[in-house]
């Protein structure tokens, strides 16, 4: 047989006894290195994860094996794993050791999953196509000339291009979801306070949070379920209970109400609309009421979002100084040229981009016209969403404006960019849960649709998702399938 | 939230929001080095980014509260008990430049 | 012309927690560089920050003694600068919504008289490390120990008038935290630290002249003597022409002069905004009525209760309430002996004079506060005279033990029994038939040879007023 591509499979197989972790991980393994153009993965760890999965193995047969013992995952290169080497795809963190486990890392080992690498990324998570990365760009699996989207760019083209079943990324504006929607994958950003933010490297510290890639709703489920839940470390992990997610795949959906911002969705591209036309469609059958709904103000997000996350980036990326870790420019003469200089060389043009940008919005004089507004405007957000969930148990949209678009479409041009994240900014903003699933094809390929949901109705989203894709086989298809 | 619909069309800036000064100013407070070609970039770059995020300006939050945070939970408090043992050696093995135990920087006049 | 001088201070206080403000590493000083830094203070990639339940109580307890009003929701924020000894590029503070608001603090002066001076507010804030400058090959050394140290920024309103006033305003801050037992207030290990904002302006104008800010001044004395130049300098610059201009100086205790600070010129954009990473503190009614329900006896209300109640003069009173173990000490003294002025002197005189002698802090002394009183129960018994009580107190702080057995044990009881004593006069008398000649020819001085002929025949432990009565008895009558 061949060997299960995704997370439910391998941890299904696992327990099955029809193969070790030892045989995933060395294919695992194989795969990462037969493939070397994708750029997916900026660090392997070929033989700790070797021992990990062999120890796992001996877990197994002693008895003792937790929901993803032996699965073989990788996580962004933004969560800090004790002994290897943690980049954020930048220069600045090149050769930095993390000294420490990031809370995603070790709950993903408590659950048993054998860590074989860290995936590429938009340079501190700072980007919507993966082309931002100091290790080189990440190719989109389905067409290697475009990109994958960003900034888990890594994570997702991993999954897609069935190296490893599952991953982890992180989501401050989209960066799960959106490269979910280019590589045809599920992808989940949590509501924010429900995965810790310890050991993430932080881009924008009240937008971010973890979350699942992987093919199925199960998937990143049985990942969601692993890395979910209170830790003291962080002040703004939420102490409230944690749902059976695996279970809520399968839990019935008729009679939940889905909401369509109609609003939102004129001019779409004639694709992207089709695709969300036929979740609703499917929802539907599957006995779900799909009502129009009213989000004011969301439009303004995307401007709101790009005063908030820079202005945080700027002072979350002042540590990088080049003292204590990091890049150190070759013979500073003073302190200020040590600052100056490292961070000139440490950190890539987008970065120095929002620093900049963020530092302008923060600044003496603007203070109030920018961070302050853009603060208001983000109550407003989160105040429209709120309303609506009172009419409405989720809410539909497209994940993008368009399937992935060619390597080098957008670098000379951040404001396109920038747009890519029209549709997954406002959930950052209100906090809210949103997932993305495989929802069609633009030719060959793959576009999302994005489901939003209340504070901690992540349960919720994957029934929605489940149902649609017990339906649908869009997340079955494979870069390389016969269309 | 037109995606498809290029914002800097319909939205022309009436004032510039950054000049090469204003920028050299920015750069020094975020300790960046930038050389000449960078810096004219940047200025077009961020003039572009605030025309974007400019679309703040047309929303109404006559009376609105800045949000901060998403939720809205109290910041929980730690009990005052030591926890972190001394790992100096582990946190300084990839330090640019360490002796004795300390930090070094290019000396620091007071 | 004559100046008016307007000071307003700025107190750091270091908080006496057991782990650091945001962090589970140790508060402590004095280890080897960086070993009390934890992954949180060195800013590594990913860390993040958790308040200390205890500072938050520190300050609360802080607020409520200087009558102020305590935030039910207060906010942390981030103040953004670069400085090698500030890992983050940030240091965690507050702005908008400190924790303690408006509140007054009593001080009393040099001559004796109080004024009340308003503060402004008090927040919370993480300390930065150290840089050392000792030449590491030309490099300078960062030790981020003291980085995360819990902070209480206490700022005064532009009250104080006189550099002595804002001495006095200092040692309260200083009496009033360590009473309060929120710090050790060791200025040596920079526990309590100052900046002083100092303005001059024509007497009786009510506008503020442009001010200077003196930073890290780390002393009581040289506070007054930096503040003191730093008047004298403005008086003479505005007198022959010139301006103040607002910039921040340092004070050179070698010199004994103030100069402007290097790189400090231009004012500093620190863009402050809420740390997303913290959330805001709800400071509940209930936890504050509980601090205010444990709130000691204050400094200002034990000293006029020292005063008003027990009777003594002001600068006892003041001295006594200086530090809370003093005052726990006296009481405890002046209890045991119902005599709260002689156990002010002794403990102002003798006790104070021998700690200081050995260096040591009263907690510390040799001798609990009851054995003391016990001692001056003995003055006041007439068992022993003041000065035998000194002779007593001496054995009692060096080799310990109780004082009646050691009045006993020496035989130091004094002599009142008249019988014996009439003997040994008669005895005197006798023995010096000169000096009779000499006192009962007018020579009234000689008396004195008599008193140190029977103290040196008692062992000094005859009672002098009797020995004098008995004397004059003698030699008048006979
Ligand atoms: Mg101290
Ligand atoms: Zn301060």
């Amino acid at each position: 047989m061949s060997a299960p591509d995704t997370v439910a499979g391998a941890a299904a197989a696992l327990a099955a006894k029809e193969c070790s972790s030892v045989e995933l991980v060395r294919r695992a393994l194989e795969a990462i290195e037969a493939d070397p153009t994708l750029g997916a993965f900026v660090s392997v760890r070929a033989e700790a994860a070797l021992a990990e999965a062999d120890a796992a193995d001996a877990r197994r047969a002693a008895g003792d094996a937790g929901p993803l013992t032996g699965v073989p995952v990788a996580v962004k290169d933004l969560f800090c794993a004790r002994g290897t080497r943690t980049t954020a795809g930048s220069r600045m963190l090149a050769d930095w050791v993390a000294p420490y486990d990031a809370a995603v890392v070790e709950r993903l080992r408590t659950a048993g999953a054998v860590l074989v690498g860290k995936t590429n990324l938009d340079e501190f998570a700072m980007g919507s196509s993966g082309e931002n990365s100091h290790f080189g760009p990440t190719l989109n699996p389905w067409d290697r000339t475009r990109v994958p989207g960003g900034s888990s760019s890594g994570s997702a083209a991993a999954v897609a291009a069935g190296l490893v079943p599952g991953t982890l990324g992180t989501d401050t504006g989209g960066s799960i979801r959106q490269p979910a929607a280019f590589c045809g994958l599920t992808g989940v950003k949590p509501t924010y306070g429900r995965v810790s933010r310890w050991g993430m490297i932080a881009f924008a510290s009240s937008l971010d949070q973890a979350g699942p890639l992987g093919h199925g709703a199960e998937d990143v489920a049985l990942l969601l379920q692993a890395i979910a839940g209170f830790d003291e470390r962080d002040s703004t992990s939420v102490e409230a209970p944690v749902d059976d997610y695996p279970a809520a795949c399968g839990a019935p959906v008729e009679g939940l109400r889905v909401g369509i911002p109609e609003a939102l969705l004129e001019q779409l591209d004639p694709a992207v609309a089709g695709a969300v036309a036929e979740v609703r469609a499917v929802l539907e059958d599957a006995g779900v009421r799909c009502v129009p709904v009213r989000l004011d103000h969301v439009e303004a997000g995307i401007g709101a979002y790009y005063v908030l996350a820079p202005a945080e980036a700027s002072t979350n990326l002042s540590r990088f100084d080049g003292v204590r870790f990091g890049h150190r420019c070759a013979d500073p003469a003073s302190i200020d040229d040590l600052y100056r200089r490292s961070r000139a060389e440490g950190f890539g043009a987008e970065v120095k981009r929002r620093i900049l940008t963020g530092t302008y919005a923060l600044s003496a004089g603007y203070h109030d016209a920018y961070y302050r507004r853009a603060q208001r405007v983000r109550r407003r957000i989160r105040d429209a969403f709120a309303a609506a969930f009172s009419e409405v148990d989720a809410i539909l949209t497209p994940t993008t404006p368009t399937a992935a678009f060619p390597l080098g479409e957008k670098t000379d041009d951040p404001v396109a960019m920038y747009l890519q994240d029209v549709f997954t900014i406002p959930a950052n903003l209100a906090g809210i849960p949103g997932l993305s699933l495989p929802a069609g094809f633009a030719g060959a390929l793959p576009l999302g649709a994005q489901l939003l949901g209340p504070h901690f109705a992540e349960a919720r989203l994957l029934a929605l998702a489940g149902a649609f894709q017990r339906a649908t086989d869009h997340h079955r298809r494979r870069p390389g399938d016969a269309s | 939230l037109r995606a498809g619909a290029a914002p800097l069309s319909n939205a022309e800036p009436d004032t510039m929001h950054i000049d090469a000064a204003a920028l050299s100013h920015l750069a020094e407070l975020a300790r960046i080095g930038l050389d000449d070609g960078e810096a004219q970039r940047l200025v077009d770059e961020l003039e572009a980014i605030l025309a974007l995020v400019d679309r703040i300006q047309e929303v109404d939050v006559e009376g609105v509260e800045p949000l901060a945070h998403p939720i809205d939970l109290a910041q929980r408090l730690r009990p005052d008990r030591v926890t972190e043992p001394d790992l100096r050696e582990r946190y300084q093995e990839g330090a640019p430049a360490v002796e004795d135990g300390l930090f070094l920087v290019p000396r620091v006049v007071e | 012309m004559s100046w008016e001088t307007v000071i307003g201070l700025e107190v750091h206080v270091q908080l006496a927690t057991a782990s650091k403000l945001f962090s589970g590493a140790p508060n402590t000083f004095g280890a080897e560089p960086n070993r009390t830094a934890s992954a949180v203070e060195l800013g590594l990639p990913g860390v993040l920050p958790v308040l200390n339940a205890e500072a938050v109580r520190m300050a609360v307890r802080f607020g409520l003694a200087v009558e102020a009003e305590i935030a039910e929701r207060t906010v942390f924020a981030r103040k953004n600068y670069f400085y090698p000894d500030l890992p983050k590029g940030y240091q965690i503070s507050q702005l908008d919504a400190p924790i303690v608001g408006r509140g007054r603090l009593q001080i009393v002066l040099p001559d004796g008289t109080t004024k009340t001076v308003g503060i402004t507010r008090a927040h919370l804030e993480e300390d930065a490390g150290k840089s050392l400058h000792e030449d590491y090959h030309g490099m300078t050394g960062i030790d981020l120990n003291r980085a995360g140290t819990p902070l209480l920024e206490i700022v005064s309103e532009p009250d104080l008038r006189s550099a002595a006033e804002a001495g006095a305003y200092l040692r309260e801050i200083h009496t009033l935290v360590r009473w309060l037992g929120i710090s050790d207030g060791n200025m040596n290990e920079g526990s309590l630290r100052c900046d002083a904002n100092v303005s001059i302006r024509p007497a009786g104008s009510g506008t503020l002249g442009t001010r200077t800010e003196i930073k890290n001044v780390n002393s009581f004395r040289f506070l007054e003597k930096a503040i003191e130049f730093e008047i004298a300098r403005q008086i003479e610059l505005v007198e022959r022409g010139g301006t103040v201009v607002q910039e921040t100086r340092l004070y050179d205790a070698d010199r004994d002069e103030t100069r402007p600070m290097r790189g400090k010129e231009h004012a500093e954009d620190y863009r402050y905004f809420p740390d997303p990473d913290l959330l805001p503190v709800e400071v509940e009614p209930a936890t504050v009525a509980a601090l205010r329900a444990e709130l000691p006896e204050l400094p200002r209300e034990r000293r006029s209760r020292f005063v008003e109640a027990l009777g003594l003069p002001e600068q006892d009173a003041r001295l006594l309430a200086s530090d809370r173990d003093t005052a726990d000490y006296f009481e405890a003294v002046a209890a045991r002996a119902g005599d709260a002025r002689l156990a002010a002197n002794w403990v102002l005189g003798e006790l104070a004079a021998f700690l200081n002698r050995e260096d040591l802090a009263i907690a510390d002394a040799p001798l609990r506060a009851e054995t003391l009183g016990d001692l001056l129960l003995r003055i006041r018994d007439e068992t022993i005279s003041t000065k035998i009580a000194k002779t007593v107190f001496e054995v009692l702080v060096t080799e310990g033990g109780e004082p009646d057995a050691v009045i006993d044990a020496r035989g130091l009881r004094q002599l009142s029994d008249s019988g014996e004593l009439e003997r040994l006069v008669e005895e005197v008398i006798a023995a010096n038939p000169a000096q009779v000649e000499q006192y009962r020819a007018g020579k009234g001085k000689v008396l004195g040879f008599f008193v140190g002929q029977l103290m040196k025949a008692t062992g000094g432990r005859a009672n002098p007023q009797q020995v004098n009565t008995l004397l004059r008895e003698k030699l008048d009558g006979g």
